[in-house]
């Protein structure tokens, strides 16, 4: 009979079972229509997710102007942009199909010069543990990276369904892809006391406990954390690797802050690195899969979108599985082969690209100030972030306040951060995004904001924390 | 049908490559350069960018670029307005998760005007990087992996190979209707019936999926074939799968595209409002051919208010479009108007020639192109010739692979083999795009012509 089309029984339950989203930058967006009308602050300052140029923060300009030419070659003539930016858009337009960033890369993992420049960069990286151009593949940002290899892994429900072993807070947007696309969370605590350190107990337990309900095939590791900021050292990259290859899971080692870690004494070391000096046995078999992209660091190109991923020991027939991926788009690999290979001290350009090491200290003093005004808060605590751009502080919600948040029918870390946005507008993340599920209330918020906007922020933190 | 030929998939591509990069290092072969009409890649292909988009491009990506007299006025104010809608006022930054507001807005109002007045609401629509993540995003919510039975696509044969990919990739069956090759690859809804039909006790189809115009086969279908599609779907109850991206190359005589969503909102009641579709469109066609970039979008009608609060989750999981993309998106639903500095001429793509070539050839044959940016001829080869073709081939490959691969390797062109698409047993096809600037299509059709009379000599 016809008439009544789809209706949601007939949605794929997957979907309806993708935890709903928190959105607190919808409500964002309202509150700023409000300003003037109802609301006694002048903007709503938004720093829930790390995206730098959103804060304020500039882009690099060797890379835009590279970027432009590529985009109008006519630019190629342009005498007033330096010389060797006009060299290097030549020598990427040369890579690309008909000269144009428009045409697609021309294979579909990528420009094979473009991967050959990032196998270039992690060899050195690495103190020269190679790395092979056909094992990396461009993706369109680490995340779409990541979803095309876990959909790869997804098989069974019930008792069988895969499962992944996922540190508790995580990136805020894991958990909604692991709904996504059918893989159990099996959360793994990170140590709060411990600089959200990770826990080798801790992740046997996790094992174990997921064991009873999914069956446990990856773990997935944050280094620099997100949102911690915690950098791992040696000797705990060695436990986890040897963890995971006696429990056989693979490693999702995502990497994307490599590139801002600024704590002292503090040196990102990659899981495929130590992977390497760990000896035949494990170095050869491990199965690793680490993912990077330019959205993060000084570079800050969120909007862009490119990223890509470095398979380790991956079954050649799972590797051209990856090959369906859609292609990434082309300029995102240009400035990702750009940010890899910057000027050198004898090209023009290079005294302005070194406006870097200006931002890294921005980034850096941000993070010292942000932290100390944070621990001094009442009702607040916050660890020490080595790396990243987030800070995640512990609030002690007065219980009153976790009352009436159960009557709201809300989590009362959300029901904190909506409060703050009416009264205060400011949107900071909750922690259950992160996957923080148990009743240590956290919030996500990004440092680095430029120095008028923190001195106001800092001011508005007080008051609502005053008002509780 | 596609899985186990999925090893062969990139064989003729790396092997281009690898010709490519001899070519480059000077080895001798009897071309100069590979004609690459592998993909609709129109920039690949030789067509140049429009000045207009790359020229506001470039200013999004360096704003300096603003101030320098060397851009006309009208692309500095366009550039200005474009990064006014941006996040900190940069391309980089992330905008929100369906699009920015503006843009999507703008799309809206491009295709009101399209269809004639008939209202798009910005609610409906979401942009993504590229036509194939919004269509599966979209085939996840419609597609039950855990279902038994197992659901269903209705896919016409030939058929745009990446969608079939995303199809089966998220656990659905493919159900194939076949094109009418003898009447230029015309869609018949006896063909449809009887593709229903054969899914009993196989699958639970709950789409159909429809491309026009066509790709790879180069139809546009009539009015009456559209709605004959719509009241199809609507009597079984299918979601219509609708992708238009080709929807600005139409070039046959008395040929004219229309909408989907138009054909629905003027048939009326009862279809007009409750027939579901998604109709899908990029700027990697048309007269943008910025594949690279990738943007597209997703325009939903008369979905349960309740299915799009799915759909909303679906899209808000993944950051959003690439902002340069969605500024080409733009840029492509308002263009310049008449009186602006840069007020584009727009060149036509004319196949006519290629068909009077093919056609031209024996052993060849093509149905009239009109639309579309492909030509997908048939070789007619011979039972014997099959034989020894497949006797020849290294590996044993079918014929139009073989022809492919030979093409490749003696003539310098780039094509790919019918198989890919879907093509009726026993039948033999290549798909080349023809959207080449007019010297190199022509040295294409040079090429072609000489090595098709040399391999259906040896061959016959």
């Amino acid at each position: 009979e016809a008439g009544e089309m789809s209706t949601v029984q007939e949605v794929n339950s997957r979907v309806r079972g993708i935890r709903a989203p928190v959105n607190l930058q919808g409500l964002a967006a309202c509150i700023s229509e409000q300003i003037g009308v109802k609301k006694p602050f002048k903007s709503v300052i938004d720093v829930s997710s790390g995206d730098p140029h959103k804060a304020g923060m500039p882009p690099i300009s060797f890379i835009r102007q590279v970027m432009a030419v590529c985009l109008y070659p006519e630019l190629l003539k342009e005498k007033s942009l330096p010389l060797d930016v006009r060299q290097r858009a030549q020598k990427l337009l040369d890579m690309c199909s008909g000269g144009s960033v428009g045409s697609y890369s021309t294979t579909s993992i990528g420009l094979p010069e473009v991967q050959k420049s990032i196998s270039e960069f992690i060899t050195r990286r690495d103190g020269g543990v190679l790395s092979h151009p056909e094992d990396i593949i461009l993706t369109i940002g680490s995340q779409k990276g990541l979803s095309v290899f876990l959909n790869l892994l997804t098989s069974g429900e019930g008792k069988t369904q895969t499962g992944v072993l996922t540190p508790m807070p995580c990136p805020h947007t894991l958990p909604m892809l692991l709904d996504m696309t059918g893989l159990a969370l099996v959360p793994y605590r990170l140590f709060e006391e411990q600089g959200w350190a990770v826990n080798l107990d801790e992740l046997h337990r996790a094992l174990e406990a997921g064991r009873v309900h999914c069956e446990p095939k990856a773990i997935y590791i944050s280094n620099p954390g997100n949102p911690t900021g915690y950098v791992q050292d040696r000797e705990t990259i060695e436990k986890v690797i040897r963890f995971a290859a006696t429990n056989c899971l693979i490693i999702l080692a995502e990497e994307v802050h490599q590139g801002s870690v600024y704590g002292q004494d503090k040196e990102f070391i990659s899981y495929k690195k130590v992977l390497s000096e760990m000896g035949k046995t494990y170095a050869e078999t491990m199965e690793l899969v680490s993912f990077h992209s330019i959205s993060t660091a000084y570079i800050g190109e969120c909007g862009l979108r490119g990223g890509y991923m470095e398979v380790v020991n991956i079954d050649p027939a799972v590797k051209k599985c990856l090959n369906f991926t859609p292609s990434a788009p082309v300029l995102p690999q240009l400035a990702l082969e750009l940010s890899l290979n910057p000027p050198r001290p004898e090209d023009s350009s290079y005294n302005s690209y070194t406006q870097i090491h200006h931002i890294e200290d921005t980034l850096s003093q941000n993070a010292k100030r942000a932290l100390e005004f944070l621990n001094r808060v009442e009702g607040m605590s916050c660890q020490p972030s080595m790396a990243g751009p987030f800070l995640y502080p512990r609030v002690h919600l007065p219980p009153h306040m976790v009352e009436e948040a159960k009557r709201l029918g809300v989590k009362a870390d959300v029901l904190y951060c909506q409060r703050l946005l009416e009264e205060e507008g400011i949107c900071v993340g909750a922690g259950c995004e992160n996957g923080q599920e148990d009743k240590n209330y956290h919030i996500r918020h990004r440092y680095l904001l430029i120095n008028n906007k923190i001195n106001q922020f800092h001011r508005s933190f007080c008051e609502a924390m005053l008002t509780g | 049908m596609w899985n186990m030929k999925q090893l062969a998939y990139g064989a003729l591509a790396r092997r281009a490559n690898q010709i490519k990069d001899e070519l480059r290092q000077g080895v001798r072969k009897p071309y100069k350069e590979v004609i690459d009409v592998f993909q609709g890649d129109l920039h690949g292909a030789g067509m140049k960018p429009l000045t207009f988009v790359r020229q506001v491009l470039a200013a999004c990506v360096y704003p300096p670029l603003i101030n320098s007299n060397n851009l006309p006025l009208d692309v500095r104010q366009r550039a200005q307005k474009e990064l006014g809608r941006c996040v900190g006022g940069s391309v980089g930054s992330y905008s929100a998760a369906a699009g920015i507001p503006e843009i999507v807005h703008s799309i809206s109002e491009f295709i009101k005007r399209r269809d004639g007045g008939i209202p798009s609401h910005p609610e409906n629509i979401y942009i993504s990087p590229g036509s194939q993540w919004s269509i599966s995003n979209i085939l996840n919510v419609l597609v039950n992996r855990e279902a038994s039975p197992r659901t269903g696509v209705l896919i016409p044969v030939p058929c745009y190979n990446i969608t079939v990919l995303s199809i089966t990739q998220l656990g659905a069956v493919t159900v194939p209707y076949y094109l009418s090759e003898e009447q230029a690859w015309a869609l018949q809804v006896e063909e449809l019936q009887r593709a229903l039909e054969s899914a009993k006790g196989v699958c639970s189809p709950v789409a159909l999926y429809v491309i026009n115009p066509g790709n790879p086969a180069g139809y546009v279908q009539s009015q009456k074939s559209v709605q004959e599609v719509i009241r199809f779907a609507w009597e079984k109850r299918l979601f219509l799968l609708v992708d238009e991206l080709y929807q600005d190359c139409v070039y046959g005589e008395n040929c004219e595209f229309v909408s989907y969503k138009r054909t629905l909102s003027e048939m009326g009641p009862p279809f007009s409002g409750t027939v579901e579709l998604a109709s899908f469109h990029s700027v990697s066609k048309g007269f943008l051919g910025e594949c690279g970039l990738r943007a597209g979008y997703v325009e939903l009608v008369n979905l349960d208010p309740a299915v799009m609060k799915h759909i909303h989750t679906i899209f808000s999981k993944d950051s959003c479009a690439p902002v340069l993309g969605q500024i080409a998106l733009d840029l492509m639903t308002d263009p310049p108007k008449p009186g602006d500095p840069s007020y584009p001429l727009y060149k036509q793509v004319g196949p006519e020639n290629c068909t009077l070539v093919i056609n031209s050839l024996p052993g060849f044959s093509c149905p009239p192109l009109e639309g579309g940016l492909f030509a997908f001829p048939r070789l007619n080869l011979t039972p014997k010739a099959v034989q020894k073709a497949k006797v020849t081939a290294e590996m044993q490959e079918d014929p139009d692979t073989f022809y492919c691969t030979r093409l490749l390797e003696e003539g310098g062109v780039f094509t790919s083999p019918g198989w890919e698409y879907g093509q009726k047993e026993g039948t033999y096809h290549i798909r080349f795009c023809i959207a080449a600037p007019q010297d190199i299509m022509e040295e294409l059709l040079r090429r072609l012509s000489s090595f098709h009379m040399t391999f259906m000599k040896d061959f016959s």
